[in-house]
């Protein structure tokens, strides 16, 4: 089992003229086997929302909780380091994945494997399921010998996240705009990844999106708008259909 | 054209880049510390260097020489006469004038051999000093690896030179890996010869000062040099590395890559990056660049790059420079993969070194490199956390 919760969660960033609040109270529970959509206008604090799950240093937290249950019990996210977050089977691909000049995305890959499952993988397996991950997400190999991230085109870095997600196989799975620049194919390719992921059934997703065309492969059980750091309103699929055929206005306007 | 292209330009050309180079110890005022070429260096931790004492103390020497190469010793004026860079500095002038003579090493024309020419110079104690003078002279057409490893202790002060002849390929790799409590003044001067090419790597990691110069300028057109250093400061040590190319032929290239890390309290670094494009050097192609990371507080990196042109016909000439602390986004990345800070921290400075280390061209050192970063990183980064 895996349950993620968000309750009442506050969060600001530091700016030039003093704090500014963020998320404003988001309320939100991810059980097992469950995809829930995001959907909301530039702005909105999605990837707050996202990072401050993961534990960026650049947000504070300063209401609310978000607590993790699995296998191993509830664990209070808030609570752990970055590393440990990932370690307790939380996992964020990102909007805008880091460059790490010098570091290869195989030695990232085996020594993140690593720190996750508290051992070094069996050499001979290791290799055949990043091979195979390479090829399912339709990857070069020649990328397991570049810098991470580096020179990457914008959808090659957001397979490398996927790719990354079937490797760690965390818990729960966070998705930003993992979507966003990808065309129809690497779109397919992509989703089927997130799919196969789903498919081993305990397993949680937050998939944060600006567009229906990815919930087309990849079925939300629950949609949400964000609008101005909190949840406006959910529902299921249908909603991401609304929204798609009439924006965002009526929730922009009933939150003001 | 051709005899234009064939020039070596060797007037002196005034500039502060390129001070006049002298054997006569008069020409060089004894250093206040407020000289240009002095500013960043403490003086008072040469511990009495520049006094210029007599002293026929040496360093053990250790040496694997391919066959085919032979060591012999010469006379300071010999080695004059073989061509060396005249000493444009305090600390090498005296160097020559008091080694009392030069060991020369000789590789021979056309020499080829996958075995690097090893020398391993270690010191006694800081109590020694240790005046050094060494010659390299590799023939036409040799492809050479020469590896000078410095460690122990000592007050070690030396002028080293490579004449490279025409059209052979050098890889040279000098490593500081002295105790805490040694002294280094070096300088390596190197003649590139026509279509030879180059490439000297200076490391240091140990000493309590090192002051290293790398000199390099052409005997032809043609010639190419890179010049790559890597360096690790620890709490209280002072690492200096001071470039010189000096385009005097036309066609020349230089390639100055310089990275560095530090950490800990008065952990210094210094950078001299000078170029100097005479104007017969048309057509050269130059870039120099210094990458410092400072991995904790109360360092300093101090990193000048100076290009000096006086033609206008370059194929391209360029700097950069830049000195960064770690690098949030990266390691929240790499931490947000469940990889712990400390491990993260490892992989990002792994990772800024890594290019360099490859680029050495020596396999035989490489992993030693990586091993001795690894283990430098461990005496305060990894104790932290
Ligand atoms: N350092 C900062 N100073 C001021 N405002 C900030 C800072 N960091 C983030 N913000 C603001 O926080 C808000 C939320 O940003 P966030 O990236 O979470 O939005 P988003 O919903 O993910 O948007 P998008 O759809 O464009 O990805 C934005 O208005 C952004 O400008
Ligand atoms: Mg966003």
């Amino acid at each position: 089992m895996a349950t993620l919760d968000i309750k009442d969660l506050h969060v600001s960033v530091t700016t030039e003229d003093g704090d500014k609040e963020i998320l404003k109270g988001v309320d939100l529970t991810i059980r097992e086997g469950e995809t829930h959509a995001i959907m909301g206008p530039n702005g909105s604090g999605k990837s707050t929302l996202a990072y401050s799950i993961a534990g960026h240093p650049k947000y504070t937290v300063t209401g609310g909780s978000v607590t993790l249950d699995g296998p191993d019990g509830r664990a209070d996210v808030l609570a752990m380091s970055v590393d440990e977050r990932a370690r307790a089977g939380l996992f964020l691909a990102m909007q805008y994945p880091v460059e790490v000049p010098g570091v290869s995305v195989a030695n990232f890959l085996r020594t993140a494997k690593t720190a996750i499952d508290g051992e070094a993988p069996k050499l001979r397996t290791w290799v055949k399921d990043v091979n195979s991950a390479m090829e399912q997400l339709k990857m070069d190999p020649a990328f397991s010998q570049r810098s991470v991230n580096e020179g990457f085109s914008g959808g090659e870095k957001k397979r490398h996240e996927i790719m990354q997600l079937e490797l760690l196989d965390p818990l729960v799975a966070i998705l930003d705009e993992t979507d966003s620049g990808l065309d129809i194919d690497a779109l397919k390719i992509v989703s089927e990844g997130v799919n196969r992921f789903k498919a081993e059934g305990d397993k949680g997703v937050l998939l944060i999106t600006h567009y229906t065309r990815i919930l087309r492969y990849i079925t939300p059980d629950f949609v949400h708008v964000f609008v101005d750091g909190k949840v406006a309103e959910q529902g299921g699929p249908e909603l991401a259909e609304e929204l798609e055929a009439s924006g965002y206005d009526r929730f922009v306007k009933a939150s003001a | 054209m051709t005899a234009v292209a064939d020039a070596v330009e060797t007037t002196q050309v005034v500039s502060h880049l390129n001070p006049p180079p002298s054997y006569d110890l008069a020409d060089y005022p004894v250093p206040t510390g407020r000289e240009e070429v002095w500013r960043f260096t403490p003086l008072k931790r040469l511990r009495g260097i520049l006094d210029g004492e007599a002293s026929d103390a040496t360093l053990g020497w250790d040496t694997s020489v391919p066959e085919g190469v032979s060591l012999s010793t010469i006379t300071a004026d010999e080695a004059r006469g073989l061509g060396e860079l005249p000493p444009n500095e305090l600390p090498a002038a005296l160097a020559v004038s008091r080694a009392g003579g030069a060991t020369l090493v000789d590789v021979p024309d056309d020499f080829d051999s996958e075995q690097p020419l090893a020398i391993r110079l270690t010191g006694a104690s800081v109590d020694d000093l240790v005046w050094g003078h060494l010659v390299f002279r590799v023939g036409r057409h040799a492809n050479v690896t020469i590896v000078l490893t410095h460690t122990g202790s000592a007050r070690y002060c030396a002028s080293t030179s490579f004449l490279v002849g025409d059209g052979a390929q050098v890889r040279i790799l000098s490593l500081q890996d002295w105790y805490d409590d040694a002294v280094h003044l070096g300088r390596d001067s190197i003649r590139v010869g026509r279509d030879a090419s180059v490439r000297h790597t200076s490391i240091s990691f140990g000493g309590d000062l090192v002051r290293m110069h790398a000199n390099v300028e052409y005997d032809g057109p043609g010639g190419e040099a890179e010049l790559l250093g890597l360096y690790f400061a620890d709490a209280g040590q002072h690492l200096e590395h001071r470039l010189f190319a000096d385009h005097n032929a036309p066609r020349t290239k230089s390639k100055v890559t310089y990275k560095g890390a530090l950490q800990g309290q008065g952990a210094h670094t210094v950078w001299i990056g000078n170029v100097l494009i005479r104007k017969v050097a048309e057509g050269i192609e130059t870039y120099e660049e210094n990458r410092n990371l400072v991995l904790t507080d109360g360092c300093q990196a101090d990193s000048v790059p100076n290009l000096e042109i006086e033609t206008g016909e370059i194929e391209g000439a360029g700097h950069a420079s830049a000195t960064a602390r770690f690098d949030d986004e990266q390691l929240f990345y790499l931490r947000s993969r469940g990889i712990s800070e400390a491990e993260a921290q490892r992989l990002v400075v792994h990772g800024f070194f890594n290019d360099l280390i490859r680029r050495v061209g020596i396999p035989s050192v490489e992993e030693q490199l990586l091993t001795t970063v690894e283990a430098e990183l461990a005496r305060n980064l990894l104790k932290e956390t």
